[in-house]
């Protein structure tokens, strides 16, 4: 009895694979001499294209850089911020940006079957190398998410370092996060979150247009809010710009500690120079020091140790995790609406239990990667404030090199003239 | 500069720049090395296509960079396409003649007794897949989404992609940029 019913399941799966081998209706028989027309396949446009943004990304850094260092001059760098808004922001339509790639390198990094093309390579790479010469010239003069928030910004306020030196921090969790979903194939994030790309295209989704109304509105009065409290590749570009071997200086000789300078920057970037006295006793500092030096690895340890247990649930947003969910739901209460997600999986007829060893393999490795988010995040948060118990010797106003955004707005106002005269 | 002793912090420094030059020329260097490390584009597996509608919504341009793409050498020529029935009928989604095409965007041209060729106005069609959707089910399933490339402007992370139901999209080499099912059947 047995036997002869598998016998007629297995009669039956055949059939029905015939069955949609074979086509439903016979191929017509033209006895007109009619010939078959091929479907038109116009090809990708932007074969060519990439290589013209990676020439136009170059010579635009070579020109911020002129421009910042050399030039000094705060007009030109507008005219050059509005060229490539309209240049990577509308004609382009904002893909890749320097911003996104970041994510293309994690995934390539964590996926050997995902192939970096070149022109993505460069535009992470180019960025970052002449930050680690002149500082962060990519994001005063080419950058089409900057140019937005530089060229609406009419009232600046200033932000206390108390606020800003901890948001400061974001970008690094953002870079963090960003790269874990990313390498985890979960999607790119900072590309589905970028909050101007909508200006550029001319629409973008309901909740997307709230969030960039909200970032142009901070905007007018915070100076370049994503850049400075988001932006994940400006994690990057600071890092590299502490070590810039030429960075934007201020004043063109010796610095007479005006104080111009520091009021006209709407970045809070430039910092004064030390005072005569150190106002807390060395030996505060030091015991400060030491305390927060042992409190790194507990702080490592135990985000990570959140890190491991939050997992599942930030991976929740994986595409395959998420079906894994859905089908189970849908298999425990199977008279419940289905999701399109499940709909598809029962349409294209794979197995459940691959779904179940996809999503489970998804799971232990965001395990791990949220583990080590949590480690990345300690280790932020340390090095900040392990920062605040240092002190370094400062003669002059200097723009510090990782939150300078070289907007050359500072120039102008030293009063310092190239020859060293007083005015 | 030259004749000021280095400080710790310029040494550093230095260390640091030499190793991001290095890194660069090595990564670019590697990525040549990879052999293709070539451009891709996004494209629509036909074969895993569910037709759930998503195209014709998610993408950032409107209408959607996805139109649908009739490959004549599986069509049946019938006299009647999913698409081009004119009357609604209440009830079941899956009628026929509840397939119709929304933008009317199917043209019939007679060829010979009892043969008709279909073919697809591209600027109206919005790629919402109702009409292959019926092709599939009935028809000889040589209507397809594809994503065209005269108009993707090939996003970072594409968005339809991301709200594909059954992760039917991917990125293909850009040199052989569609995935047109040209016999019948799943390959």
């Amino acid at each position: 009895m047995r036997k002869s019913a598998w016998v007629l399941v297995g009669i039956a799966a055949t059939l029905s694979a015939q069955g949609q081998e074979q086509k439903r209706q016979p191929p017509p028989d033209f006895t007109s001499g009619y010939q078959l027309p091929s479907p038109t396949t116009p090809v990708p446009k932007d074969a060519l294209f990439a290589w013209i943004d990676v020439g136009v990304l170059l010579v635009a850094l070579v020109l911020a850089a002129w421009i910042v260092l050399c030039r000094r001059s705060r007009a030109w760098l507008l005219v050059l911020t509005g060229f490539c808004a309209a240049y990577f922001g509308f004609y382009r339509l904002g893909c890749v940006c320097s911003v996104g790639s970041l994510q293309n390198v994690a995934l390539a990094l964590a996926d050997p079957s995902y192939r970096l093309s070149v022109s993505v390579a460069a535009f992470f790479l180019l960025p970052l190398l002449f930050a680690l010469f002149y500082g962060r010239v990519f994001c005063s003069g080419v950058c089409p998410l900057g140019a937005v928030q530089e060229l609406v910004l009419i009232r600046p306020i200033r932000i206390p370092e108390w606020v800003a030196g901890p948001l400061g921090l974001v970008p690094f969790l953002y870079l963090g996060l960003a790269v874990l979903y990313a390498s985890a194939g979960a999607g790119f994030v900072v590309c589905r979150y970028d909050p101007f790309i909508g200006l550029y295209r001319l629409g973008s989704s309901p909740l997307m247009a709230w969030v960039t109304g909200l970032f142009l509105a901070a905007s007018l009065f915070v100076g370049r809010p994503y850049c400075r409290f988001l932006c994940p590749y400006g994690a990057l570009l600071r890092v590299a710009s502490w070590f810039a071997s030429k960075p934007a200086r201020i004043a063109p000789a010796a610095c007479i500690s005006c104080h111009l300078c520091a009021r006209e920057c709407p970045y809070g970037a430039i910092l004064p120079p030390s005072p005569e006295r150190e106002l807390v006793p060395m030996h505060e500092l030091r015991s400060s020091l030491a305390r927060r030096l042992g409190a790194t690895v507990p702080l490592i340890l135990l985000l990570a140790a959140l890190g491991w247990f939050a997992g599942p649930a930030m991976a929740r947003v994986h595409p395959k995790v998420a079906l894994a969910a859905e089908l189970a739901l849908s298999r425990a209460q199977p008279d419940a609406p289905k999701s399109l997600a499940v709909e598809a999986h029962l349409r294209l007829g794979r197995s459940d239990e691959e779904v179940w060893r996809e999503a489970a393999t998804i799971l232990k490795s965001f395990r791990l990667g949220a583990a080590l988010f949590g480690a990345w995040a300690g280790l932020v948060v340390s090095a900040y404030t392990i920062s605040l118990a240092l002190r370094r010797r400062r003669r002059e106003y200097v723009a510090e090199p990782g939150t300078c955004l070289a907007c050359a707005r500072c120039f102008a106002s030293c009063p310092v003239l190239p020859q060293g005269d007083r005015p | 500069m030259a004749g000021e002793p280095k400080t710790r912090r310029a040494v550093l420094a230095d260390g640091v720049r030499l190793l991001g030059l290095a890194a660069t020329s090595g990564a670019l260097g590697a990525l040549a090395a990879r052999g293709e490390p070539r451009n891709t584009v996004w494209q629509i597996d036909p074969n895993l296509c569910t037709q759930c509608g998503k195209c014709a919504t998610s993408c950032v341009l409107t209408p959607s960079a996805v139109k649908c793409v009739h490959s004549y050498a599986l069509c049946g020529y019938c006299q009647l396409c999913f698409g081009l029935f004119r009357d609604k009928r209440a009830g079941n989604d899956l009628h026929a003649e509840n397939l119709r095409c929304p933008t009317d965007a199917i043209r019939r041209r007679f060829v010979e007794d009892p043969y008709y060729e279909i073919s697809i106005e591209e600027a109206l069609c919005i790629g919402c897949g109702i009409c292959v959707k019926g092709c599939d089910l009935f028809g000889n399933r040589s209507l397809q989404l594809q994503i065209r490339h005269d108009r993707c402007i090939g996003c970072n992370e594409c968005a339809i992609a991301r709200d594909c139901p059954s992760n039917a999209i991917r990125r293909v080499p850009a040199s052989r940029p569609y995935l047109l099912r040209r016999h019948g059947g799943p390959r």
